[in-house]
């Protein structure tokens, strides 16, 4: 297996570093190395919005491995290094400084940034946003001192961020366009829940409301106006508005492109020896019988180890049951599985309990479950999805019957 | 320091010096212990960092919280003295604990 040119990750996130990591538990013998845009070494990216930015965790707890993992691991972890080409005909990547590097795999696992939306003034000082651990600092800088912080978009950064920026005593408006919280990626329940869950908090949250633009003062971003005209202003401002996939080098090289890296079942590229993984790769779910591109830790981890079988040679078929959390305030969310298709809800616990989960059935079989404070719902639902066993809505939503049983 | 030992599955242990006020999952990670993967980096959302605390130790580490005994009730191969790593608490009342490790997590 040993070979001069080994394996080059472009991107030193969570889905480069667990490819690289699981390339050496599997005992690959090839030079590994990894690309990093940023300063730092592999971090944590989920704390940036909560613990972190709260003021709550301190930086070294953000390192995903100690800096002695990489030499002991015979991982070449390289840092502000950009790459501006993948050169598929000489099967080198090209490093901004001119460096090219050989490769007999490449990783591609250069996620996103995130999206400035087309609003006036966005690009003014003053407007914030959040994916890096630099503009992590940056954000929780401008909120130290400051009283008031608006937050352009319910997602789930934004509202994060809100509620950390609640914690640290801050006035926050919350403004998002579509009609209600988390709406790309929750149901309506869930989302509505949130959103009285941030006002019962102080936030003053506002669904339905595009802004229209970002506030002028001398250069210097000062608030924001909405469609309807009226002036808010503020101290600070974050643009929340989701992910700009770091498509460019793909596209570029010629792999194919359709928002996202379009990848098979092994996370092959439409170049066989090129792979890609985490936010920025689109594959095929067998379970969900459609594309599918997963924002989220679990999906970088597990399609980074995947990548890293691939490459020596497993027979890979990457079909997760996706999962995902958020922490806002007490509240711990977590969601399982794709809730798009469901042709039923239903739900078990009392919200107004605060613990409680919503299951989304499709053809009497749970596609999703979202569960607030319900971890037992969401583990047996991680299970329920996988096996595609049909459930009895009546018993699931009976809180009487344990959900073990329904497991059996 | 607090020394804590790990022992993996095949008996092979680590005996590291860790931090206190970290927790034992951190301790791990820092220290380059394999066998605890801890996904979601000690939010207690993923199961994955999973350990049996040594029955010398036990009652020591501290009472499962309700979201962790959910985890916990659901994850393999999950036995009495099972904990969440990132769920303990690094204390100079914890020097010397011994934990040992599942076959795999999740």
């Amino acid at each position: 297996m040993s070979t001069k040119a080994g394996t080059v990750i472009i991107g030193a996130g969570q889905a480069g570093l667990s490819c690289a990591a699981e390339l050496r538990r599997r005992k690959y013998e090839g030079p590994v190395t990894l690309i990093g845009a940023e300063p730092a070494l592999p971090y944590q990216r989920p704390p940036l919005s909560k613990a972190y930015l709260a003021g709550e965790l301190p930086v070294e707890r953000l390192w995903l491995k100690p800096e002695a993992f990489y030499p002991a691991s015979d991982i070449t972890c390289l840092t502000n290094a950009r790459v501006t080409a993948i050169d598929r005909e000489a099967r080198q990547v090209v490093l901004a400084d001119g460096a090219r590097l050989a490769f007999e795999n490449c990783v591609i696992a250069t996620g996103g940034e995130a999206r400035i939306p087309p609003i006036p003034g966005a690009n003014l000082p003053g407007v914030d946003v959040l994916r890096t651990f630099a503009e992590a600092d940056h954000l929780s800088a401008a909120l130290e001192g400051a009283k008031s912080l608006a937050v352009i978009g319910a997602g789930y950064i934004g509202l994060e961020v809100a509620a950390s920026a609640r914690k640290r005593g801050l006035e926050v408006v919350v403004l998002e366009a579509a009609e209600r919280p988390m709406a790309r990626t929750a149901s309506p329940i869930l989302g509505g829940w949130f959103g009285a869950v941030h006002r019962g908090y102080g936030v003053d949250l506002r669904v339905s409301t595009p802004v229209a633009a970002i506030l002028d003062k001398g250069g210097k971003a000062a608030g924001v106006r909405l469609a309807d005209g009226e002036e808010i202003p503020t101290d600070t401002i974050l643009l929340a508005a989701g992910l700009a996939l770091n498509t460019g080098l793909a596209e570029a090289a010629g792999l194919e492109c359709a928002d996202g890296i379009i990848v098979d079942m092994a996370c092959r590229t439409s170049d066989g020896d090129i792979y890609a993984c985490g936010d920025v790769a689109r594959f095929s779910s067998a379970l969900y019988g459609r594309s599918v591109r997963l924002e989220s830790v679990q999906n970088a981890i597990e399609q980074g180890k995947a990548v890293a079988a691939a490459i020596l040679g497993e027979d890979v078929a990457y079909d997760p049951v996706p999962w995902f959390w958020s922490d806002q305030y007490e509240l711990k969310l977590q969601i399982a599985g794709l809730i798009d298709g469901a042709d039923m809800a239903v739900r078990r616990g009392d919200p107004e309990m605060g613990n409680f989960a919503v299951f989304h059935l499709k053809d009497s079989r749970i596609i999703a479950c979202e569960a607030v404070n319900a971890a037992p719902e969401y583990m047996a639902a991680q299970k329920l999805i996988r096996s595609g066993k049909t459930v009895d809505p009546d018993a699931l939503r009976n809180l009487d019957v344990a959900m073990r049983e329904l497991l059996a | 320091m607090t020394k804590i030992t790990f022992i993996e599955h095949d008996g092979t242990a680590h005996t590291v010096e860790a931090v206190n006020g970290l927790t034992v999952m951190e301790t791990a990670i820092r220290n380059m212990v394999p066998g605890i993967d801890a996904d979601c980096g000690g939010a207690c959302a993923c199961a994955t960092c999973h350990v049996y605390v040594d029955e010398a130790w036990n009652g020591k580490t501290g009472e499962r919280s309700s979201m962790e005994q959910s985890m916990l009730d659901f994850a393999s191969d999950v036995e009495a003295t099972s904990r969440l790593s990132c769920q303990i608490k690094v204390t100079e009342a914890l020097d010397g604990l011994v934990v040992r490790l599942p076959e795999q997590q999740g």
